[in-house]
């Protein structure tokens, strides 16, 4: 009985002499998981999962609790109840996920009244990191891509002019205006601008690329959701041999996705995308990543720009529990740990720029390949270190107001 | 009641019968109190639930607003989410763009522009009934939609419209965190529609819309202005809906093109249809039982939480046709008749 006593108070003694009570850190994930923009969530919650079952033992004592909600539907119209709740109901210590921008946008207000730390997985309207300064962004601003292609189609590619294709809805209008403001400011000219109907269907978009191949512009901007829409657009630029016109299809990362590649065949290879990241990223970081990934969700599933984008976002969490000792009550604490964050991730290095709190990584021109094993693949033609947000760094539209 | 059996009596007792059956239908019951003890219970019980119960009682006035015009006067409606969005869009466009974030006029205007986009759109679509109208109503809201998404600039887009900045209610009452200012706001405004819709539904004016839905040939027959009375109905029930819509972007200061979606005009007619049509009532328990099932199937299950939902409505549909009130009016009956009937 006696030795019980004193193994206790040894045993206490120790805890309190290294000073380290084990935390809970109780986190709020907002997702979409439900409809039929369910695998976007998908995406960044695997990797999220994935992050936090490898790295646990990282910020020991400390534990994370994640409570999950439904981000709802693309319109926002949900988020902001959600993101109520996880403040007031579960008491949360920091939000991290959402992946439309409506939502982002939606929230901004209460993550300012509540002073609420958000780190946003995707959401990639440009200037949403000046709604609040308790956001920081771990993913992209549609200029990150859309910009640096401007520049590497006119000096690079040596396009002299350039049509531009976009699915009718604002990250669409975005991602062109940042690919006119870098294409025009390198020299080039856009000849046209064609709004391709809505993300809520796949438009046929053969009348739009005829246009274009009768225009005969040397590049062939196009921006669409990701998805269903980048097998039509692949598709269809196969079927009007516009290659062979001489039309060069280019685009954000969003065309030649790493999930719909496999599908697309042979019309995809040449196809320039500029991206942060490819699942054949050749780094340490990256083969680590997609190999967990295979080992978990099986070899037929692979993480895309969203799950590396996810990935890094859960590593800044776990960051600031182990920067701050699993204290995160001070949300001002809390954002001046991510300021100027910097980590080597599946994209290579990312680091959150402490003016901005939005994202500063590489970015990287990649061709479509056929690989030697005969599978679809990327191969990197030239890369920009260190790219930031041009849409703030030149101050156009909302971007310029703080 | 059979037609033989009215035929057996006299006239003046049939007169008598009917006068006391419609004042006894008009009186206010003991029952009728409950949902409005449950939503001020609420406020007490759940203090921190607060901005999903003002959700909750947006949707009752949504749905009581469609329960008006399909309920009542049985206009079959895909659209109904256009006048939400009108709502909506009033109150966000007169505080982003006319600086003007003053609750209650803002909610004034909103239901005034609505029921005057009710008003243009029912006069013409209202010639048509069944398929057709469904068609032209659902129209309708994309139309609106598509609008305001070719003029993004004004409208801010499917990104919502930006810079929405709405005043302390009163000067005085701040939308706090909790969403409670906004509860009783809401709830006693919800309290004011019901008032109207109630009276507007058991008056003559009612009583010739349950006409046109039970036959609209036989009300033609007897001289009643069909069109107009509709018109009026949809006009109403769009200035209701576009209320709803208002204080939904009034509460969260925001609102997208989203509001405008097919989706939102499916859900408030299944929240109606799951609650009982026709009934004034169905519209509180059928968004609340909506609503809750939603929120708190989405807890436990992010992933599949809308195959619950589903299960409820086929359940609804094989057991409940007349929604959640016509099943307890069911079960009502079955104990008075000693289940014989």
């Amino acid at each position: 009985m006696r030795t019980v006593k004193w193994l206790g108070c040894a045993a206490l003694g120790l805890v309190l002499a290294t000073g380290a009570r084990a935390e809970n850190v109780k986190i709020g994930i907002m997702l979409p998981f439900s409809g039929v923009n369910a695998d976007l969530g998908d995406a960044n919650i695997k990797a999220m999962d994935l992050y936090i079952k490898l790295h646990a033992k990282d910020i020991a004592p400390h534990t994370i609790e994640v409570v999950k909600r439904d981000e709802g539907p693309p319109s926002g119209a949900n988020a902001k109840t959600v993101a109520t709740e996880l403040i007031t109901n579960d008491k949360v210590k920091l939000i991290a996920g959402v992946v439309f921008s409506p939502s982002a946008i939606a929230i901004a207000p209460v993550i300012t009244q509540a002073k609420m730390p958000l780190l946003i997985s995707n959401a990639g309207t440009a200037w949403i990191t000046t709604l609040s300064p308790y956001i920081a962004r771990f993913s992209f601003s549609m200029w990150h891509d859309a910009y640096p292609m401007g520049t590497y189609a006119a000096n690079t590619l040596k396009c002299k002019t350039a049509a531009m294709g976009y699915t009718d809805f604002p990250p669409g209008k975005d991602s062109t205006e940042a690919f006119k403001t870098g294409f025009e400011k390198a020299g080039g000219k856009i000849v046209d601008a064609i709004p391709m109907g809505n993300p809520a269907q796949v438009p046929d978009m053969t009348p739009f690329f005829q246009r274009v191949k009768d225009a005969k512009p040397d590049c062939f901007y196009v921006f669409i959701p990701s998805g269903n829409h980048a097998s039509a657009v692949v598709k269809t630029y196969g079927e009007l041999g516009m290659r062979k016109a001489g039309v060069k299809l280019i685009g954000p990362k969003d065309v030649v996705p790493d999930t719909k590649l496999q599908d697309m065949g042979d019309a995809a290879i040449g196809t320039i995308v500029m991206s942060n990241y490819a699942a054949d990223f050749d780094n340490a970081q990256n083969k680590a990543f997609v190999k967990a990934w295979h080992e978990t969700y099986g070899a037929n599933s692979y993480p895309d720009f969203m799950s590396a984008a996810a990935w890094d976002t859960m590593a800044a969490v776990f960051h600031v529990v182990k920067t701050l000792n699993g204290k995160l009550d001070d949300p001002d604490k809390v954002m001046a740990t991510l300021k100027g964050w910097t980590t080597n991730g599946p994209r290579g290095k990312v680091s959150i720029d402490p003016a901005t709190r939005d994202v500063v990584n590489d970015e990287r021109a990649l061709e479509v390949i056929r690989k030697p094993d005969g599978k679809l693949g990327t191969k990197t033609l030239g890369s920009i270190s260190q790219v930031k947000d041009q849409c703030k760094e030149l101050k156009i539209g909302r971007c310029g107001t703080p | 009641m059979a037609a033989s059996d009215a035929n057996a009596v006299p006239a003046v007792t049939m007169r008598a019968r009917a006068i006391e059956y419609i004042g006894k239908r008009h009186r206010f019951h003991v029952w009728e109190a409950l949902p409005w003890i449950l939503i001020a219970a609420a406020y007490f019980v759940f203090p921190d639930r607060m901005t999903f119960g003002t959700q909750v009682l947006i949707a009752i006035m949504f749905a009581l607003s469609l329960d008006l015009i399909l309920g009542y006067a049985g206009i079959v409606t895909l659209g109904h989410a256009a006048f939400f969005g009108v709502g909506a869009y009033t109150v966000a466009l007169l505080t982003a763009r006319l600086n003007w974030g003053e609750p209650v006029t803002s909610l004034i205007i909103a239901t005034l522009i609505s029921a005057a986009a009710g008003f243009i759109s029912g006069w013409f679509l209202l010639r048509y009934r069944g398929l057709t109208l469904l068609m032209l109503t659902l129209a309708t809201a994309i139309l609106l939609q598509e609008a305001g998404n070719y003029r993004s600039d004004i409208t801010g887009g499917y990104d919502g419209v930006p810079g929405m900045e709405i005043w302390k209610l009163f000067g005085v009452f701040e939308n706090d965190l909790y969403g409670r200012t906004y509860y009783i706001y809401i709830a006693v405004l919800l309290f004011l529609v019901f008032l109207v819709v109630r009276r507007i539904v058991y008056s003559p004016f009612g009583a010739a819309l349950t006409g046109i839905r039970e036959n609209v040939r036989r009300m033609h027959a007897i001289g009643s202005p069909v069109h107009r009375r509709l018109v009026a109905a949809y006009t109403i029930a769009a200035g209701i809906a576009g209320m709803a819509g208002a204080l939904f972007a009034q509460s969260t200061a925001y609102t997208t093109l989203g509001v405008f979606d097919f989706e939102s005009s499916a859900k408030v007619m299944v929240m109606l249809i799951l609650g009982g049509t026709g009934r004034l009532y169905g519209a509180f328990a059928g968004a609340t039982i909506y609503m809750l099932l939603e929120d708190h199937l989405a807890k436990l299950s992010p992933e599949f939480w809308q195959f619950g939902i589903g299960l409820l409505l086929v359940l609804a549909v094989l057991f409940a046709r007349r929604g959640l009130l016509g099943l307890i009016e069911d079960i009502g009956i079955y104990f008075k008749t000693g289940g014989k009937s």
